[in-house]
Order: structure tokens, then C-alpha cells, then sequence
């Protein structure tokens, strides 16, 4: 196994002074940015890594990671919310949105075998999932507005003609959905061709065999994939619910910020 | 046809109807015509639910909108709105939003019925001009058999000669027993249509009877407002 210890730890960090030269010679004013993104990326993995090493000690109940599993659904959804303020009551819809997700990808990871369920496995197959699906659950719950507050009057006309608000719908869900899910396709499509995923380089780098690391790394992106697909499809669907009436009519729907 | 009964729409700062009362009788074409904000597209929406009254009641043949299932009340009360509405696709494809069991040969003669030919059928929507969309949308909501069309200054957006093939496509259709309610602020138009006249200000019904009598028995808000609507029809003309 690799360990590159605290001396390796401190000479990577020179890298973060090379940013930091350029900002200051260019005068790009991102210095304390740059500095202090490094320092607060290194303080959260330390903690991080510290709570991990203690949970991973034996004998310590899995019930513990899934607690830290329903403390990262929380700031997520929490997360979303305030990136899209314009979606009404999208706290709850996140929330259930990756709370459902988790449910269907890690219970088809978990319950078929795949990776045995322990405190090694969940926190980090949780994050990856609800870290991946975070922009896409943003990007579709903004879309979502803006073509029902842009399309307005055809939705309108549609609903004029009869049409349940849920078909009337339809056309602008599938483009926001389309919109949400397509940049993840991109990335799974161009997968090691022009950047090799974080997952394998850790493992490739930790001194797995880079074949297992491949078969990791996959399962990891079709993680990733279906719980984009199913987060994004749950707060489409929310968000298309909660602009709708019951009695088949759009509610004024504002601008998405 | 529509009964109003103290109908209230709440809004931002005044609301867009103010205890608003009268009626849209079941015959003709009744012109709903008001100064800009007074509450004309919005009573018009009350009448198929796109939207509902904070207070009060819009009644049609008889029954609160408010108790009927809405989905058969719009197929029933047809809209076609101010600026044209042409979806994705095709006039086809359009039509077929509309009636998913249309053939072509119904297509063709729903075209047919809006002074529109068969080629186009398969034109893009979004690539017809205005006047045509507009009738694109008005064949789209006939497909429905509505017993009502509203339409809310369908020509606002569309050059004088397809307004006037709007125009004769709203008298052609009050002619076949389809009721038009026809929202305008164009005097000229007003005088040309309606058989029937019901005047918006600020809020509230301010006058509502047969268009023979109307410069006759209007109130004096009512005699402002169609004498500011002269002088702008004075100052359009070229």
C-alpha cells in the first residue's frame, strides 16, 4: 500500500503555491481563494478521515454510518435548496429525491453482494452517490422552472385544450430531465479515454490491481449514472406536482434565479 | 352562456377583478372590451378555469366552473390566445395535441374551416407567420368541438388583412352556432363584431348589453372610455 505520509502531504502542497504565483502574477485576485480552498479541503478530509478511522475501529456498529448516510442526505438536499431558491419546497422533494435513490442503488449494490455492507463500503458509496447526483438534481429542478415559467403560455394552451396537467407537462419535464441527465452521459461515455475517474486513480495509486480497480471503478459509475437518473426524475416529477393544481392549473411559476 | 357573480380575482397590488357582475348571453359574438389591466383576459380565464375567482362565481349553462371537471369544461369552452401558441412539430402534430385520434382527412378539413389549405399539413408550426399560427391554433381548438371560443386579442399580434380573416372566421363560427367571446380595446373592431357588448373597467362590469345600444345606454365611464378608444383609432390610422 501506498502512504505518502505528512512530508509527501507537505510537498504536494507546493503545487497549491504554484496556483497561488500564477493568481499573483496575473493578478487574478483568486489567492486567498486558492489558499484557502486548500486548507479547508484538508481540514474536511482530516476530519473525515478521522471519524472514518474511529468507525472503522472493530466492533463499531454499522448504525453509526448510517446515521453520517442520513446526515450527508440531509446537507444535500439543504444544498440543493439553497442553489435553486426559486423551486418551491425542493428541500423535501431533494431530500426525498436522494433519499430514494440511495434506496434503489445501494440496495441493488448491497442486497445482490456486490460490496458487503459494512462501514468501509457505505459511507463512501453514499457520498459518491449523492455527491454525483447534486448538480444534475439542481440543474433539473431550475430547468424545470424555467421552461414552465418561459413555455407559460403553451402549457397554457395545452392545459386549454383539455389536457391533464401532467401531459401538458410532459414535453418540458422530459427537456429539463434530458438537460439534467445528459452532461453525466457524457462523462460515463468519455470514461478513461480522457481522464481516469478519482475511484480507480485512488485505488490504482493505493496499489490495487488496476483490473479490480476496473471493475470497482464501473460499478462505481453505474452508481453514479442510476442514482442521477432516479434523483433527477423524482425532483422533475415533484416539481411538475407542486406547479400544478389539482385541478389541472399552472400556478404562477417565478423566474428561476 | 357565462354568468358572472361578483367575481373577485385577487392580484399584487389592486385585484384584477373587482366584484365583477353580468352576462355573456348563449347566442353571437359578445365583445368583452376594457382600458389595458382592466381584468379582460383574466375574467376570460375565469370562464375555462385557467384560473379561479378569489370570490364569487362564474356560472356556465346554469353551474358553478368551479364544481365542473375541468377537463371537459375547456373542451367545451375553447381558448385561443393573444399571441399564437404553436407547439413543436408539425400543424399535425399540433391538431393532434388537440385530438389524438384526428386522420388526416379530419385535419384537412379542420384547416379547411380556418381558410387554411392541406400543404399545411406538414409545414413546422413555429415557421408559419402570425396570422397563420393564429389560425393554426384557432383549427387546434375547433378540433375540440367547443360549444364557446374564447378569444383573447387573437389579432393584437398579426398583420390588418389576417385580422380581418380572423374576424370573418369568429363571425363564420357565431354563424354556426359556436359562441365567441371576443376580447379587443379596437373600436373599429368592437363595432365590426359584436353582437353582443360587455365593457371591464377597472375591475368591474361597467356596462353589459346588445352593441345597437351601446354608445346609447353606457355610463359615463363607459362614454370616456370609448371616446379615448376613437381617438386612438383616429391616431393609428395612416
Amino acid at each position: 500500500m501506498t502512504d505518502i505520509g505528512w512530508v509527501g502531504l507537505g510537498i504536494s502542497a507546493s503545487l497549491v503555491a504554484v496556483a497561488v504565483a500564477l493568481s499573483l502574477w496575473r493578478q487574478l485576485g483568486l489567492e486567498r481563494s486558492i489558499a484557502w480552498s486548500a486548507v479547508r479541503a484538508l481540514a474536511q478530509l482530516l476530519v473525515i478521515g478521522l471519524v472514518l478511522d474511529a468507525l472503522l475501529q472493530p466492533g463499531v456498529s454499522s448504525a453509526w454510518a448510517w446515521l453520517w448516510v442520513a446526515l450527508m442526505l440531509l446537507i444535500a438536499a439543504w444544498t440543493v435548496a439553497r442553489r435553486a431558491p426559486a423551486v418551491p419546497g425542493l428541500f423535501q422533494l431533494a431530500l426525498t429525491a436522494f433519499a430514494t435513490s440511495a434506496i434503489l442503488t445501494l440496495g441493488v449494490l448491497f442486497g445482490f453482494g456486490v460490496f458487503t455492507v459494512n462501514v468501509r463500503t457505505i459511507v463512501p458509496l453514499a457520498g459518491l452517490m449523492i455527491g454525483n447526483s447534486m448538480a444534475a438534481t439542481v440543474l433539473v429542478a431550475r430547468r424545470l422552472v424555467e421552461e414552465l415559467h418561459d413555455k407559460r403560455d403553451e402549457i397554457e394552451a395545452r392545459l386549454a385544450l383539455g389536457q391533464p396537467a401532467e401531459e401538458a407537462a410532459r414535453p418540458y419535464v422530459r427537456n429539463a430531465l434530458r438537460t439534467a441527465l445528459s452532461p453525466q452521459i457524457e462523462t460515463t461515455k468519455v470514461v478513461g479515454l480522457i481522464a481516469l475517474p478519482g475511484s480507480m486513480t485512488g485505488l490504482i495509486l493505493a496499489g490495487v490491481d488496476p483490473l479490480n480497480a476496473v471493475r470497482v471503478q464501473a460499478a462505481v459509475m453505474y452508481l453514479i449514472l442510476g442514482s442521477v437518473a432516479a434523483t433527477t426524475t423524482v425532483v422533475g416529477l415533484g416539481v411538475r406536482r407542486r406547479l400544478f393544481t389539482r385541478d389541472h392549473r399552472l400556478v404562477p411559476v417565478a423566474e428561476a434565479g | 352562456m357565462f354568468r358572472f357573480e361578483h367575481v373577485t380575482v385577487a392580484g399584487d397590488r389592486r385585484p384584477r377583478l373587482d366584484d365583477a357582475t353580468g352576462t355573456v348571453p348563449p347566442d353571437g359574438i359578445t365583445v368583452l372590451a376594457g382600458p389595458s389591466g382592466s381584468g379582460k383576459s383574466t375574467l376570460l380565464r375565469c370562464c375555462n378555469r385557467l384560473e379561479l375567482p378569489t370570490a364569487g362565481r362564474v356560472v356556465y349553462r346554469g353551474q358553478d366552473v368551479a364544481e365542473q371537471d375541468p377537463l371537459r369544461l375547456r373542451r367545451r369552452v375553447g381558448m385561443v390566445f393573444q399571441r399564437p401558441t404553436p407547439f413543436p412539430g408539425t400543424v399535425r402534430a399540433n391538431l393532434l395535441v388537440a385530438e389524438p385520434t384526428l386522420d388526416d382527412g379530419d385535419a384537412v378539413h379542420a384547416l379547411e374551416a380556418v381558410g387554411l389549405d392541406a400543404s399545411f399539413l406538414g409545414r413546422t408550426a413555429a415557421d408559419l407567420s402570425g396570422g397563420e399560427a393564429q389560425r393554426v391554433c384557432l383549427a387546434r381548438t375547433l378540433v375540440t368541438r367547443p360549444a364557446v371560443v374564447l378569444m383573447d386579442e387573437v389579432t393584437s399580434s398579426v398583420d390588418p388583412a389576417a385580422r380581418l380573416g380572423l374576424e370573418n372566421l369568429a363571425r363564420g363560427l357565431a354563424e354556426t352556432a359556436v359562441n365567441v367571446v371576443w376580447v379587443t380595446h379596437d373600436l373599429d373592431q368592437l363595432r365590426r363584431l359584436a353582437d353582443h357588448v360587455l365593457i371591464l373597467i377597472r375591475g368591474r362590469v361597467a356596462h353589459a348589453g346588445p352593441a345597437a345600444t351601446l354608445e346609447a345606454d353606457s355610463p359615463p365611464d363607459v362614454r370616456r372610455f370609448l371616446a379615448a378608444l376613437a381617438v386612438d383609432d383616429e391616431v393609428d390610422e395612416p
